[in-house]
């Protein structure tokens, strides 16, 4: 279950009138290492890991639902006043066509959300290791989309957002090293 | 001095069609470097640890486009 706070994690600005930063922030929410990705991976792999982790992957799941939310907003506040000849400038007509403004799981290039983005293997280790990678490449997609970005209220949303993949890859490590200790083996700090 | 930015130069040819890029960059981020978190890290005080994303200092390393005039793009 969980609780719902009307608010979001990090403070959503945008200064500029440019839906094109909505073609690209579109990656990720609906592509293949973005927000809803981590989430159902994450929130799903937990069932089937060790307890002493489980609540890792609760957490960071619940986490990147927030991290989509963010994303959903900027996507949001760059196209609702757009209009079709600017979305049209933009390279969006594709996407008016099938959905006006609203939001859809796709990437940049327009692919559909699919689950094969995911996985969940069952061997502990694996599902751990998917999950660091995972952080790191969407780390490496927000500092892409920060390249692309000329809008500075955006880009300190999007490092708020890289900064929090750097930690959840720190976590995940971790969790590998707690797996990795010997049974009744306790590390004296 | 230590950096979470790496470099390298890619090889170059004297007939490559645009001007080449002569130095390639590429992040280390600090969790590759701390393993298991150890105990009593210094940390930033609460309201900006919120607005930075990360309690503990070691961990904060923020990305800049190193096209992003406006603040202190450098790329570092
Ligand atoms: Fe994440």
């Amino acid at each position: 279950m969980w609780i719902y706070e009307k608010k979001l994690q990090y403070p959503v600005r945008v200064s500029t009138c440019n839906p094109r930063l909505a073609k690209y922030l579109i990656e990720q929410y609906g592509g293949a290492d973005g927000e809803l990705a981590a989430a159902l991976r994450y929130l799903n792999q937990r069932y089937t890991l060790p307890p002493k982790v489980i609540g890792l992957l609760n957490d960071i799941g619940t986490e990147e639902l927030a991290h989509l939310e963010m994303i959903a907003t900027m996507v949001y506040k760059l196209t609702k006043d757009a209009t079709p000849e600017q979305l049209k400038e933009a390279g969006l007509e594709p996407h008016y066509i099938d959905h006006e403004r609203a939001l859809f799981y796709h990437n940049a290039a327009g692919v559909p959300f699919t689950a094969t983005y995911i996985q969940a293997k069952g061997d502990p280790i694996t599902d751990l290791y998917e999950d660091i990678a995972a952080e790191e490449k969407a780390r490496a997609t927000y500092q892409w989309i920060i390249n692309m970005s000329d809008d500075p209220d955006l880009n300190d949303g999007l490092r708020f957002l890289r900064e929090r993949e750097i930690i959840h890859a720190q976590r995940f490590r971790e969790a590998v090293e707690i797996l990795k200790e010997e049974r009744n083996h306790k590390k004296v700090f | 001095m230590f950096t979470t930015r790496k470099q390298y130069e890619p090889y170059t040819s004297p007939f490559d069609p645009c001007p080449p890029i002569r130095v390639k960059t590429y992040v280390t981020a600090p969790n590759l470097y701390v393993g298991f978190q150890p105990p009593n890290l210094p940390q930033f005080p609460l309201r900006e640890a919120l607005m930075k994303g990360t309690l503990w200092q070691v961990f904060y390393d923020p990305y800049y486009s190193p096209y992003e005039t406006k603040t202190k793009g450098d790329g570092s």
